[in-house]
């Protein structure tokens, strides 16, 4: 494994709220190399955008920010802005969930992704029209020379999608953050989005980080994944092992919770019961354990550290599932 | 739009159709009218006119004939000349003292809605006090301080217009920049600069120029009391409120020489009205798009 393109140390978020702060990053940690990619997963107000955003200086005024990000060694959260907007876009890229709202309606779409490569790439008005064209063919959008004069409101969903993915990659970026690139569209475009963003991820080799809440979305689409709950990592593991063998309860509830389809009809979903604990108020010992079908005394009372080696299978849990398993054999 | 777009090529162009009627006629008529009352005023010089400041005191008060179309004034001077020439004090005041208070106005309330802050704060307050003075004695205060000339007019019809419009700016950024389209600029590295000036200001520019409109409406009615109380346009050039002031004293005997320029002011401000409104209709957010 070669020097990390990404290192996040002990992040952590506190939005300040009416109902005091609230802590939608906890102290995470995480490191992502070069050209690899990393799913995260998590259910809404885990702190998954949060994270995201915090990694790309974008959060909310009244958010305060602790810890370090490094990308390729330089330190993301100190830099000057000045320096930090000439990495944006140009090195770190984002496509964000709802491709409706992140197009500006008044400007053509082939004029917003010139915009980005005038800006980082320093091309002629020219050059930049030009190659806005072949990048929307890039991302399959027919047509791509009379779809750049068109306006965001004129292309559907999943093709407004392709374009917020074209600017994104218009400067090729080393990393690519999607923060639940298909949430907002239709099941039959989804998958063609997700294999375009996987397909661009191996063919530029740039390290990507895939944000969404169902883990379906990340298996076999990203080599590594991890389980986000309450602002922490509960689970990190590459992502054929994570599935062979969840190691903790939550992960696992979020897996069980995907309907099957061999399942017969009528059979009932399982659902985790309960609800995400109040950021703003989080349990003293584990956060899931409100939640958790094994929960015990300890479990309660402290919060589980993230073990193992980096790159291997992670997970916080103080009675990993194989254990559990053995225990009660 | 998504129902646009279910429809094939007939339908839809039927419906861009009606849409294009649903302005009315009129909406047209106004057009109309105030492209006319633009090309009389700009080609003036060259328009078979009597001279708007010859007097004929043997033609005093006189009523339309062949002669004089819209009859004399007073002082025997031709009134379609007058309003002619009027229209282009009237008309020229009325476009540039808002062209001046939408440029300012609009740069101040885009950076204070953009930037928040303390320049925010001071852009609000000091919109209230502006607005909380009484504006006509505002107006005839500065005028009379720094002396009755037609750009001293502009200026302080701008002067008092300027918070409105940058209260509508601003309001019209804190809507725009809490939108995703300019997060997303952010995040690929835009400056302050680009993204005010390519994300947002494209956004605010129709609200702000249905805006306008209304606007010029106003200060064409305001140019015309600050004239009418003889603070406006230096006499003799004519100006539509200064006619008007100038016919009072014959209302009984001639009322043709006051309702005559007023006729054609209202018929100017209504129309800058209706065109104002409609595109404020069309450009609504509320109606969707």
């Amino acid at each position: 494994m070669s020097a990390a393109l990404l290192e996040v140390e002990k992040l952590s978020v506190a939005l300040m709220t009416e109902r005091g702060p609230l802590h939608a990053v906890a102290g995470l940690n995480l490191t992502l190399a070069p050209s690899r990619s990393l799913g995260i997963v998590g259910e809404s107000g885990s702190g998954k955008t949060m994270l995201a955003r915090a990694i790309l200086r974008l959060l909310p005024r009244n958010a305060t920010v602790g810890g370090s990000v490094r990308f390729d060694g330089r330190d993301l959260l100190g830099m000057p802005l000045d320096a930090l907007r000439r990495l944006r876009g140009r090195e770190l890229a984002v496509v964000f969930q709802d491709p409706m709202t992140s197009l500006n309606p008044v400007l053509t779409v082939g004029s917003q992704i010139a915009e980005a490569l005038s800006e980082h790439m320093g091309l002629g008005a020219h050059a930049a029209a030009l190659r806005a064209v072949e990048l929307l063919a890039e991302v399959g959008i027919p047509e791509p020379g009379r779809r750049a004069r068109q306006y965001p409101h004129q292309l559907s969903g999943g093709m407004r999608q392709r374009v917020a993915i074209a600017i994104a990659l218009s400067c090729e970026p080393r990393l690519l953050i999607a923060d639940e690139p298909t949430t907002a569209l239709d099941v039959t475009v989804q998958a063609q989005i997700l294999d375009l963003i996987g397909r661009e991820q191996q063919r530029r080799q740039m390290a990507l980080i895939l944000i969404t809440h169902d883990l379906g979305v990340v298996a076999g689409r990203t080599d590594e994944v991890a389980v986000m709950y309450a602002g922490r990592i509960v689970e990190h593991a590459p992502t054929c092992d994570l599935f062979k063998q969840m190691r903790s309860p939550y992960a696992e509830a979020l897996l069980q919770a995907i309907p099957k389809l061999d399942a017969p009809p009528h059979t009932r979903l399982r659902a985790i019961g309960g609800a995400p604990p109040d950021p703003t108020r989080l349990p003293p010992g584990c956060a899931f354990s409100p939640r958790c079908r094994y929960a015990q005394e300890r479990c309660r009372r402290e919060a589980p550290p993230l073990l193992g080696e980096a790159g291997g299978h992670q997970f916080a849990c103080w009675l990993p599932l194989a254990e559990r398993a053995a225990l009660e054999a | 739009m998504a129902a646009l777009d279910a429809l094939g090529p007939v339908e839809r162009e039927r419906v861009v159709r009606q849409r294009r009627r649903g302005l009315g006629v009129v909406f047209w008529a106004a057009i109309a009218w105030i492209a006319l009352i633009l090309a009389v005023a700009a080609f003036a010089n060259l328009l078979p006119l009597r001279d708007p400041d010859h007097t004929a005191l043997l033609a005093r008060r006189a009523l339309p004939s062949a002669a004089h179309l819209l009859g004399t004034d007073a002082l025997g001077r031709d009134i379609l000349a007058r309003a002619i020439f009027g229209a282009r004090a009237s008309l020229g005041i009325g476009l540039l003292a808002p062209l001046l208070a939408t440029l300012v106005g609009a740069s101040l309330g885009l950076v204070a809605g953009y930037l928040r802050g303390w320049i925010e704060t001071l852009l609000v307050g000091a919109t209230d006090v502006l607005l909380a003075f009484p504006p006509l004695v505002l107006a005839l205060a500065i005028v009379a301080y720094l002396g009755q000339s037609v750009v001293n007019v502009i200026i302080v019809l701008a002067i008092l217009t300027v918070p409105s419009v940058a209260r509508i700016a601003r309001a019209a950024t804190l809507a725009v920049r809490e939108r995703e389209f300019v997060t997303a600029a952010r995040a690929s590295g835009a400056s302050h600069a680009r993204i005010l000036l390519k994300e947002i200001l494209p956004n605010i520019l129709l609200p702000l120029g249905a805006f306008f409109l209304v606007l010029v409406a106003i200060t064409i009615v305001a140019e015309s009391i600050l004239s009418f109380l003889g603070l406006g346009v230096p006499p003799p050039a004519p100006s539509w409120g200064s006619m008007i002031a100038e016919g009072r004293d014959s209302l009984d005997e001639a009322p043709h020489i006051a309702f005559i320029p007023a006729g054609v002011m209202f018929l100017t401000v209504l129309a800058f009205n209706l065109v104002g409104d409609t595109l404020r209709a069309i450009t609504d957010p509320r109606r969707g798009t």
